[in-house]
Parts: C-alpha cells; sequence; structure tokens
C-alpha cells in the first residue's frame, strides 16, 4: 500500500513538472506581453507583471500591419482548407468506389508525393511562380497548400470505411447524377473526417513559414507567422510588443484548440497526418 | 460498357484529372525538376543555363558550410529523436491507465504541437536571452553563471535542440499512448498476476508490443528533423541570435543558396541530398513496418 501511494505521488511529481515546462513559456510570453517596458528587462525578472498595461498591443499595431497581416492568414488558412476539403473528398471517393484504368497509377502518384518534404522541391516550385509571374501574389503565396497527398488517402480511407456500396447504388436507380451523388450524399455523409481534416489542414496552412518567407516580398502579403518573424528580426530589443505578438498569433489557434480538443488528438492520432 | 457504366467513368476521370493536374504542377513536377535543375549552373531566370553534369555535387562535398549544415543537421535529428521519443515513451506509459487528471496532462503536454513555430521560437529565444533570460535567472538559482545560450556555436544548438524537443514531446507522446491504450489489458493483468513488476510489464509487454509505432514514431521525428528551418530562422537572426554559421542546417544552407545568392542549381543538389536522406528514412520504415505486421 506504500509503496502504492510512493509510485502515485512520484508518478504526479514526474507529469507535473514536465506539464510545468510545456506551460511555462506560454506564461512567460503572457506575462511579457502586458509588462510594461521597465518591467521586461528586470533582473531578477519577475514572473508576474506588477502593473498590467496593454501599450505593447499598441505599439504592435502601431509599428507594423499586424491586423493586415492576420487577415491575411485568416484568409490564406480559410481558402486553403476548403479547396483540400474539397479536392480530397472527391479524389478519395473515386480513389474509393470507382474503378476505371490509371486508378493505382494515380492513387500511388499522389500518395507517394506525401512523402517528399516541401524543402526539397521549392526551389523549381518557385521558378514556376516567377515564369508564371505569381511571385509577390496572393495566389503565388497559397498554391502549394490547396492541395494535401494526406487529405486524399484519408478520405478515402474513410469513403471505404463508412460509406456502403448501396447506398451509392440506390441513389444512381433513383436517376440522381454522379456530381449530385457527391454532393448531395457522399459529401454530408463525411462530416466527422471532414471536420478532423479541416482543423488540421488550417493549421498546417496557419504555420506555414518558409514559402512566405521566399514567395512574398511587399508586406501587404505577409502572414501573421512572417509578419512576427520579421518583426523580431528588426525590433529584437522591444521584448514587450515582441511576446504582444506572438500572443496574437497563438491566440485563435489555442482558442480552436481548447475548443475542439477531443476532435484534433483524435483527427491527428487516427490518421498520424503529417505533412 | 452500358450508358451507367460510361456516365460512372467521365465522372471518374473528370473528377480526379483536375486534382491529379493540381498535384503534377504543384508536387510531382518540381520533384523532378529539381533533380534535373541540380545537373545545371543555373539562376532563377534560367534553371538550366549551363549543363555541368556532377559539377554541382562534386563542389559540395568540398564546401564546408554545406558539411557543417550537414553535421549540425544530423546531429540535431539524431538528439531530437532520441530525446523526445524516450521523453514521450515516459510520460506515455505514466499516463496510459485514465485517470481524473489523465485528460488535463494530455492537453498541456499538447499545447505546443499546434501551437505554430515562430511565436514560440520568439518566447524561447527570449527565454535564452544571456542577460535577462529566464533560464540564466532559473540556473543562477543553482549558482549556475549565465550562460550565453545563443550566442556560442557549440550551446545554440543545444538550445535550439532543448526548444524543437519541448516542442514535439507532444505529438510522440498522443500516438504512444493510443499504441499502449490498444494493448489488451488482460496481457497487462496475466504478467501481474505472475509477479511481474511495473518495471517488468514496461520491458516485456509493453515494449515488445509497441515496437511498430516506436519505430514510426522514431523515423518520422527524424525526417522532420531533418527539414528543421523555422526555429533555425528565428533563433539565431537578429541582434540576440547566434552568429551566422553556428547552427546552420541543411535547409537554411538550401535556403541561402537558392535565395540569397541565386545559386539555384547548387542548391537543388542539396536538396536531392535532403531527398535522399529522407527517401532512406522512408524505405527504412516501409521495410521494416511491413515486417512486424
Amino acid at each position: 500500500m506504500i509503496r502504492k501511494t510512493f509510485f502515485l505521488a512520484f508518478k504526479y511529481l514526474i507529469l507535473s513538472l514536465g506539464a510545468s515546462i510545456m506551460v511555462l513559456p506560454f506564461l512567460w510570453m503572457a506575462s511579457t506581453a502586458v509588462k510594461p517596458p521597465t518591467e521586461v528587462l528586470s533582473w531578477p525578472p519577475e514572473f508576474l507583471p506588477r502593473h498590467i498595461t496593454l501599450e505593447n498591443f499598441h505599439t504592435v499595431f502601431a509599428t507594423a500591419p499586424f491586423l493586415r497581416f492576420f487577415f491575411n492568414s485568416v484568409a490564406m488558412a480559410t481558402l486553403c482548407t476548403l479547396s483540400v476539403l474539397l479536392t480530397s473528398a472527391i479524389a478519395g471517393y473515386v480513389f474509393a468506389k470507382f474503378r476505371f484504368p490509371g486508378r493505382n497509377a494515380l492513387f500511388i502518384l499522389v500518395l507517394a508525393t506525401a512523402m517528399v518534404p516541401f524543402e526539397t522541391y521549392m526551389i523549381p516550385l518557385y521558378i514556376s511562380m516567377v515564369k508564371l509571374s505569381l511571385v509577390n501574389t496572393f495566389i503565388g503565396l497559397i498554391a502549394p497548400y490547396i492541395i494535401m497527398s494526406y487529405g486524399i488517402f484519408f478520405m478515402r480511407q474513410n469513403v471505404l470505411a463508412s460509406i456502403p456500396d448501396e447506398i451509392i447504388d440506390a441513389s444512381r436507380i433513383d436517376g440522381a447524377s454522379e456530381w449530385s451523388i457527391f454532393f448531395r450524399v457522399i459529401f454530408p455523409m463525411l462530416k466527422g473526417s471532414v471536420g478532423a481534416l479541416s482543423i488540421f489542414a488550417f493549421m498546417q496552412t496557419w504555420a506555414a513559414f518558409i514559402w512566405p518567407l521566399i514567395i512574398t516580398s511587399s508586406r501587404e502579403l505577409w502572414t501573421m507567422e512572417l509578419g512576427l518573424g520579421m518583426f523580431q528580426y528588426r525590433f529584437t530589443v522591444d521584448l514587450g510588443p515582441i511576446n504582444a505578438g506572438s500572443m496574437l498569433s497563438i491566440v485563435p489557434i489555442l482558442g480552436v484548440f481548447l475548443l475542439m480538443r477531443r476532435h484534433i488528438i483524435k483527427g491527428i492520432t487516427l490518421t498520424g497526418l503529417k505533412g | 460498357m452500358n450508358r451507367m457504366e460510361l456516365q460512372k467513368r467521365i465522372f471518374a476521370y473528370s473528377a480526379v484529372i483536375p486534382v491529379v493536374l493540381i498535384f503534377a504542377f504543384l508536387r510531382v513536377v518540381p520533384i523532378f525538376q529539381n533533380f534535373l535543375y541540380s545537373f545545371f549552373n543555373s539562376t532563377v531566370v534560367d534553371p538550366m543555363q549551363e549543363f555541368i553534369g556532377i559539377e554541382n555535387y562534386k563542389e559540395l562535398f568540398k564546401d564546408n558550410l554545406f558539411l557543417l549544415s550537414l553535421k549540425n543537421t544530423t546531429l540535431f535529428a539524431l538528439f531530437v529523436t532520441v530525446f523526445s521519443v524516450g521523453l514521450a515513451l515516459l510520460v506515455a506509459v505514466l499516463l496510459a491507465t485514465k485517470t481524473a487528471l489523465g485528460g488535463l496532462f494530455e492537453t498541456l503536454y499538447f499545447l505546443p504541437v499546434i501551437t505554430p513555430m515562430v511565436p514560440v521560437a520568439v518566447v524561447w529565444k527570449w527565454i535564452y536571452d544571456p542577460t535577462y533570460g529566464l533560464l540564466n535567472y532559473c540556473l543562477s538559482l543553482f549558482g549556475i553563471k549565465p550562460l550565453g545560450w545563443l550566442v556560442y556555436p557549440d550551446l545554440a544548438i543545444w538550445a535550439i535542440i532543448i526548444m524543437s524537443v519541448w516542442k514535439v514531446i507532444g505529438y510522440n507522446m498522443i500516438i504512444f499512448l493510443v499504441g499502449i491504450r490498444d494493448i489488451p489489458d488482460s496481457y497487462i493483468e496475466a504478467a501481474t498476476i505472475d509477479g511481474g513488476n511495473k518495471f517488468q510489464v514496461f520491458r516485456f509487454i509493453i515494449l515488445p508490443l509497441l515496437r511498430p509505432i516506436l519505430l514510426f514514431v522514431t523515423i518520422i521525428s527524424t525526417i522532420n528533423a531533418y527539414n528543421v528551418f523555422t526555429q533555425v530562422f528565428i533563433m539565431t537572426s537578429g541582434p540576440q541570435g547566434a552568429p551566422g554559421n553556428a547552427v546552420r542546417t541543411l535547409v537554411f544552407d538550401i535556403y541561402e543558396n537558392a535565395f540569397r545568392y541565386f545559386k539555384t542549381g547548387y542548391a537543388a543538389s542539396e536538396a536531392v541530398v535532403l531527398f535522399l536522406i529522407v527517401l532512406l528514412l522512408t524505405l527504412v520504415q516501409l521495410r521494416t513496418g511491413g515486417k512486424e505486421r
């Protein structure tokens, strides 16, 4: 009994220690963001601010167009998510339920690209964008994120697992066209997996960094992540505003996560989605 | 073929072909072009200016910056994987039996995973600050003198490793948790009845059954670590960052050569090296993963 209690105490000690290391940087960021400049650089550092101020947030908006960055990120992530959902659902459905010459070859082609990291082919992609005059345009910015190999794979698995052939055949006998079967019957049935995939696609696009960095040159196109990166590069000494900017970029994602925690964790574990 | 079959086929092609074409343009073609460009002396405007065979590759292995990047990235990948897999396994084992606080712990450990890299790199850079940083303050409580975490080259790579382990532990933990919870309780009960202690149950029941997942997580972590860029870019740039080449990584070197010095062909050959490393790791995963099942 004593041994068991001792083990339990030890277990919670380790878990709590680890958890505090996980959370500490977020709390430190929040604390720095609301400290007046005089308190930010103090030694010894004080964990809690003595005076709470929103001054840093004013500075952020005054020195860089963060509202614009935020809008760009929202627009980019939303459009890409919609596109990933639509292309993944259509292709996943067709790869799962239709037989046609070339099907396996095309599916393997799509799947194989999932294994290849973006960084290994971003140079030719950039050159294509130069040729199409898409450098420093919104289309060029979002292009790489409008499709996702794993999305197609994931949707195919879900169609195979949850949509019986009988439903499709019944709709055909009722005289529905193939497109309307997809949009009216199949797509609504995929609600759960569409949810998981959309959260994942949104977060992945929101966090994009290297592509926005190389494809954009004017501030009007910068995303939240890139804007923040550039902002900290140029104003490193102003720690208060930098942490305030970081808070702004984290809050929407953390909000979604805390609201839909179960969904997100489940989506990630079920699929091992990456890339 | 009857009418319905024909309609089905028309639908299948008209639905899949646009998607496949986008894939071809955005993924497949660039992947092949990258190989092609690596054999050329090239610029952004004219990627195939002059065919030079394997000259780029020859130069690569004489290029100290590239070799340094390769070394740094390999060290980085090795240590991030070892620590993040090891610690995640520990946390997952401790969290395996569902308890009241289990959900809370899962959430907390998972927070860094879903947070974008830039803001967390920004705050870690501040934590590592040599004069006012939180880390040096904590260490000073134990009598350790302040260290220039991101300033000394030997230390900077460790600073980035620690931060990256922190970032990915939660992902590995969640995958392990699923794996451990899938192990039938009866196995563990049987082992306990036979007198096995907790460590023996872990060593002889959980660990062997978890092997395929362990392998999967290890390979995925290594591949992701080889692509490290954002945190290096953020933490080593600007006044408080590490000096130029201290934590140069492969993708950083590719980025500089292609987009700062416009040596696109040369950078493409570096990207091929990265591609081959990732391919090798993927093949190991497919090979051994297949055998386990």
